[in-house]
């Protein structure tokens, strides 16, 4: 019968990070994208991509640490393209994302096919000294695989540079009027296609700690509407980066609790639980969607440099 | 260096070439992909575009075109309504999953009794398997403003795992042996969705998606609806300045293109695939897109672009089963198509401007 | 010279907005230069300001040759301008605002102080905490000056700083200016103000169809002459004959209504009441709860029923095309993308507001040839210079797009028609013939209200005048009686400028 107990919280916190990892990821990627005013719906393409990269890579080199950068490589390769259709071909910034979607599912279906049921180097953790031996929190927090460690970190340095540092204005500035940021000389296409590129780098991480440490093999679709909720969660954050982590913790916290009550064989059909993530999500969209007035005000919206 | 100079309206010109050009790109970059690969290129594009339509076994490829272009054309004609408007439906895939469900419940519901009236009520219940789906991002973007890219796609995964818990649950054949998936309707007359005209492929699906391009086509071109619709996505100040109720046509444009992505599901799910299963959906709902752009969301641009979509699906078919080429390279071919559309696209907004390396004027 | 210009060209699709135009411009000397919209000003300064480049021709700083490649190198030589629109970040603060306006800001603390001191010295005050979005037209354009003025320019472009601006606070404005000039820095000032231009600029140079038509000491030259260079002939003023208001059409009763975006402004009690025959015009600086007026006559915001009442019928809660039916007609501000849709042809556009009174569809089917004849009616009536009925809205000038608008309305016979801003980036003989319309349409019976931040406009073509201030609504006096004066003060109050200690 269902046995509620026998789920460790030590394991539950620590599955709650690594859960969270590559939508926090993703997510601090796109926000630096939507602050610099671009929306890119192609972050599941971005990341699928990732982790086939990241997969392959370090199957074929035997190092995970290669491996993630050739899918930040390939998530930027991505974005890439993305950038080259809405900056230089001015093309609609929805469609041109489900386009990378599309493209990225078909891309890395053709690229992982020969590595179903390959097992990819492990990652090992890195146990922080003396916070490790903490009780509880310890194993809990701080013996983590150190990419968990890197996307804190990435947060915290894109809530610096968006906050404080000049570049950052300048992003935010482009992002909330684009005109006007042109009127001042600032690059505006620059600036955007250096966020986009950046976006692209986070997602393809993010999508290589799934194929790689998370799962660890490698699946069609495996990411699994990751990307999604990762766009949802920016709507979350409403735009900052602080409450871009509170929102990756979270839908990670939902995804762990659901795949431990799957577990521990709990009277819900696994289906119900399996899509809970997902009602979740939109729930929070219907809860937070009432007040989206911090959104960047030229979001999604196409710069062609005026006379 | 190359500028772009806005047209001072679009070029007529161009509207009606891009998908050609695009089209043309994706078979040279196509080939590439191939030649990569390690294939002849031409050889492998004509095994897409060629073989099944004139090629030795096109007697039996042309049907199959057909029923994988008729749930597309479908689709794709309750999208482009949406995406005329500025609203993104991009959850046909689960408004399609659960028509079918609902559409196939009906049916299984009565089994194993016979009544003509069995499958028009199967019809009906699929189209409102489909506007129930497509109704809760309609509503909660209205209610709440919630984004209903978002929604819509979220309820894609939520459909398919209903889909799994119906397929392994309450709709699984009784008499299966265990297996999943249900009855199948090929052997359930009543309920089946047969082909009009035997040989063809042609059923009562294409027939709806032949009627619903006609349907889009008047409401674009007579109807004071499809302007609105129009004009909602042109310029969304100016349709409220007209008094168009917003709210009523997000409603309108979603609950619609449920209501057709849930009769392609049911006339898959009762036809072509016959039963109910946890890989019934294959991504029509996704591809539908690509067939909306790619047919400049006009109705009958989409018709020609479902054709072609349907033409690649079975190409790549025949070109994995005699080249031994990867599946997944259709759906790069299908993606990269899409991409050059749009890149391409700019050329009927702007002229492209060759300015020569600068000059400095003398001091 | 400081900085000279000899040969400058520009051409951009379809239009010449520069054409071999030279000129010279002194220190401390505070030089206009004018002309009508579209003869080519701002294209000019966005030349020497380094944000167009020009297809030929050369400039020189202090002899030197200047080519900028961007608003950076601009400013680098000196040059430092302030805009007429696009230019602040409504999301962000005033700090903010200024550091990104300069190069090489000092830290945040410092600029802060150094922000204050300038401001006081210039009589500039400033809130530096402000988010920019919340701050008044005036405020605003101080926040501009002051950006340039922290990077020590020796030329300052004004490109139409007046026009958001109260009598009152353009006075204060002008002394400003002056204090610059003196220190130094000279001043380009563009404007079609010509009173203005006499009051403040030492020389003038006048720009018309991209040339440069002559050049003049504004103090010496007359305000005909300079209009009949600007405009190359002379124009007809409109005919206003005496009217008689007749009966009550429109009574707008304590007319509350929620600001209409983020920065916007709500309604406070409106009341007023427009009779046939009659224009009633609304003066005051735009952002002061125009756009929600004319959203809440329209229909565009539904309010409160019984708050506005069409011939004694409460309206408040119909929506556009059921007031349009009843006969009340309007015409916002912002032709592109609000009045019309600017990918869609001009056939499209008059189905946009016609389809009811001119019975363009039936049973929910348009009568595309019906729609067709009207659209050319408004095209013949009103003088739209189009190639044709199907062309896009977006092509068409601005001066015959408003003419389009206005004229679609006009044409409806309404019983009563709203505008916004009918003449606002409108070359001047389009204005006049639609401020002609305008009065006509009163002259046959029906009434209008004209929303408008032009005070001549007004003056000239309305009855009975009042402003609109922070969403609330001045007392309502009939235009003969007033003195531009006593409108400055009607206008005035809230804009942070001290009305009682004012120079009337």
């Amino acid at each position: 019968m269902t046995d509620l107990f026998s789920i460790n919280i030590v394991v539950l916190l620590a599955s709650l990070i690594s859960a969270s990892t590559p939508i926090l990821l993703a997510a601090t990627g796109e926000l630096v994208a939507e602050r610099a005013g671009v929306l890119n719906l192609g972050v599941e393409g971005m990341m699928i991509t990732g982790a086939a990269c990241g997969f392959i890579v370090s199957v074929h080199t035997g190092s995970p640490a290669i491996g993630f950068i050739a899918a930040a490589a390939g998530g930027t390769a991505m974005s890439a393209l993305f950038a080259l259709l809405t900056q230089c071909a001015l093309a609609n910034h929805v469609a041109s994302g489900l386009a990378l979607t599309l493209f990225g599912l078909g891309l890395s279906a053709l690229l992982g096919q020969g590595y179903v049921g390959v097992k990819p180097p492990p990652t090992g953790n890195l146990e922080l000294p003396i916070l490790s031996d903490l009780p509880v929190l310890g194993p809990a927090l701080f013996s983590q695989d150190i990419v968990s460690y890197l996307a804190l970190a990435l947060v915290i340095a894109v809530w610096l540079a968006l906050a404080r540092s000049r570049s950052g204005l300048i992003l935010r500035a482009v992002g909330e009027n684009h005109n006007a940021a042109h009127a001042l000389g600032y690059r505006v296409v620059r600036v955007r296609v250096l966020a986009i590129l950046f976006g692209g780098g986070c997602a393809g991480l993010g999508g290589a700690y799934i194929s790689l440490i998370r799962v660890p093999q490698w699946t069609d679709g495996m990411t699994a509407g990751a990307g999604w909720i990762a766009l949802a969660i920016v709507v979350f954050s409403s735009w900052k980066a602080g409450r871009v982590l509170l929102g990756a913790w979270l839908f990670g916290g939902i995804t762990v609790l659901q795949l431990n009550l799957q577990a521990a064989g709990i009277a819900i059909p696994v289906e119900y639980l399996s899509m809970s993530p997902y009602l979740i999500t939109i729930l929070v969209l219907v809860i937070l969607s009432a007040d989206n007035s911090n959104a960047p005000a030229s979001l999604g919206r196409i710069f062609h440099a005026p006379r | 260096m190359l500028l772009l100079e806005r047209r001072p309206q679009p070029s007529r010109f161009w509207i009606y070439s891009t998908p050609l050009l695009a089209i043309a790109i994706t078979m040279i970059s196509g080939g590439a992909l191939f030649a990569l690969l390690g294939e002849n290129p031409v050889e492998a594009v004509l095994a897409i575009f060629w073989e099944p339509v004139f090629g030795e076994f096109s007697f039996y490829h042309r049907p199959q075109i057909l029923i994988k272009s008729g749930p597309l054309v479908l689709i794709a004609i309750g999208l482009s309504l949406g995406f005329r408007a500025g609203i993104w439906n991009i959850g046909a895939e689960g408004q399609y999953i659960i028509g079918a469900l609902t559409g196939a419940a009906v049916g299984l519901a009565f089994y194993p009794m016979s009544g003509w009236f069995i499958f028009p009520l199967m019809v009906v219940s699929g189209a409102m398997g489909g506007i129930l789906w497509a109704s809760i991002p309609a509503f909660l973007r209205t209610r709440f403003g919630a984004n209903e890219i978002l929604v819509s796609l979220m309820l894609v995964y939520v459909a398919e795992q209903i889909l799994a818990k119906m397929a392994l649950g309450p709709l699984r054949n009784p008499d299966g042996h265990g297996f999943p998936g249900s009855r199948n309707f090929q052997n359930y007359p009543s309920a089946h969705n047969a082909e009009l005209i035997a040989g063809t492929g042609i059923h009562l699906g294409i027939a709806a998606a032949l009627v619903s391009v006609m349907f889009a086509h008047v409401l674009f071109s007579k109807h004071i609806l499809g302007y609105r619709i129009r004009l909602s996505g042109e310029a969304p100040r100016a349709a409220r300045f007209a008094g168009v109720g917003t709210s009523r046509i997000v409603f309108f444009c979603l609950c619609t293109s449920g209501a057709l992505a849930g009769l392609a599901g049911l006339f898959e799910v009762s036809g072509p695939s016959g039963q109910v299963n946890i890989d019934f959906n294959t991504g029509y709902g996704f591809t539908a897109i690509i067939v909306a752009f790619l047919g400049r969301l006009h109705p009958v641009g989409i018709l020609f672009a479902g054709l072609l979509m349907g033409l690649t699906y079975i190409g790549g078919e025949t070109a994995e089963t005699r080249l031994g080429l990867p599946s997944a390279s259709i759906q790069i071919f299908q993606g990269m198509l899409l991409f050059y559309l749009l890149a391409v696209d700019v050329l009927s907004n702007y002229r492209i401007r060759v300015k020569p390396p600068k000059t400095r004027s003398s001091a | 010279m400081l900085l000279s210009l000899s040969g400058i060209s520009r051409r951009f699709p379809g239009v010449v907005a520069n054409d071999d135009v030279s000129m010279n411009v002194a220190e401390g000397e505070i030089h206009a230069l004018i002309g009508e919209n579209g003869a080519g000003k701002s294209t000019l300064v966005k030349i020497v300001y380094g944000l167009v480049k020009p297809d030929s021709g050369s400039m020189k700083i202090d002899g030197e040759h200047y080519a900028p490649l961007g608003p950076t190198e601009a400013r680098a030589a000196g040059i430092g301008m302030v805009f007429q629109h696009f230019s602040l970040f409504d999301a962000l603060t005033v700090t903010d605002n200024i550091a990104l306006g300069m190069d090489n800001p000092p830290p945040m603390r410092k600029l802060s102080v150094r922000t204050r001191e300038l401001s006081k010295n210039y009589g500039l005050p400033l809130d530096s905490g402000k988010i920019a979005g919340a701050l008044s037209a005036g405020e605003r354009q101080r926040v501009e000056i002051v950006k340039c003025l922290l990077q020590n320019p020796r030329i300052l472009i004004m490109d139409e700083p007046t026009s958001v601006l109260t009598p009152q606070e353009t006075k204060t404005l002008f002394k400003t200016l002056r204090k610059l000039a003196e220190s130094g820095v000279a001043i380009l000032y563009i404007s079609h103000k010509l009173k203005e231009i006499r009051a403040l600029c030492d020389r003038a140079t006048i720009l018309r169809g991209g040339r440069n038509v002559g050049s003049c000491v504004p103090s010496e030259a007359s305000i005909g002459d300079m209009a009949e260079m600007m405009v190359g002939s002379s124009l007809k003023s409109p005919v206003k004959k005496s009217r008689n208001r007749g009966k009550v059409v429109l009574e707008v009763d304590n007319l509350c209504s929620d600001a209409d975006s983020a920065f916007g402004i709500a309604l406070k009690q409106v009341s007023f009441k427009v009779g046939a025959g009659e224009i009633l015009g609304i003066g005051g600086v735009a952002g002061n709860g125009q756009e929600e007026l004319l959203a809440a006559l329209s229909g565009e915001t539904k309010v409160e029923s019984n708050t506005i009442r069409l011939k004694n019928e409460p309206i408040g809660h119909l929506d556009p095309d059921a007031r349009r039916i009843l006969g009340l007609l309007a015409a916002p501000a912002d032709r592109m993308g609000h009045a019309a849709a600017p990918n869609m042809t001009l056939v499209d556009n008059a189905v946009l507001t016609g389809n009811r009174r001119e019975r363009l569809s039936s049973r929910g089917f348009i009568n595309w040839d019906a729609s067709s004849q009207f659209c050319q009616r408004i095209i013949n009536a009103f003088d739209v210079r189009t190639p044709g009925t199907w062309n896009t809205a977006g092509s068409l000038s601005g001066g015959n797009l408003q003419k389009f608008v206005i004229g679609r309305e006009i044409l409806q016979k309404p019983d009563i028609l709203a505008v916004n801003q009918p003449t606002w980036g409108v070359d001047a003989a389009a204005a006049a013939a639609i401020r002609q319309a305008l009065i006509d349409l009163a002259r046959n019976g029906s009434a209008v209200i004209c929303i408008s931040q032009d005070l001549d406009e007004l003056i000239e073509i309305s009855d009975r005048f009042g402003t609109l201030n922070r969403g609330e609504l001045s007392d309502i006096r009939k235009t003969e009686s007033l003195s531009t004066s006593e409108i400055g003060l009607m206008m005035g109050g809230a804009h942070g400028v001290d009305v009682a200690h004012a120079p009337a």
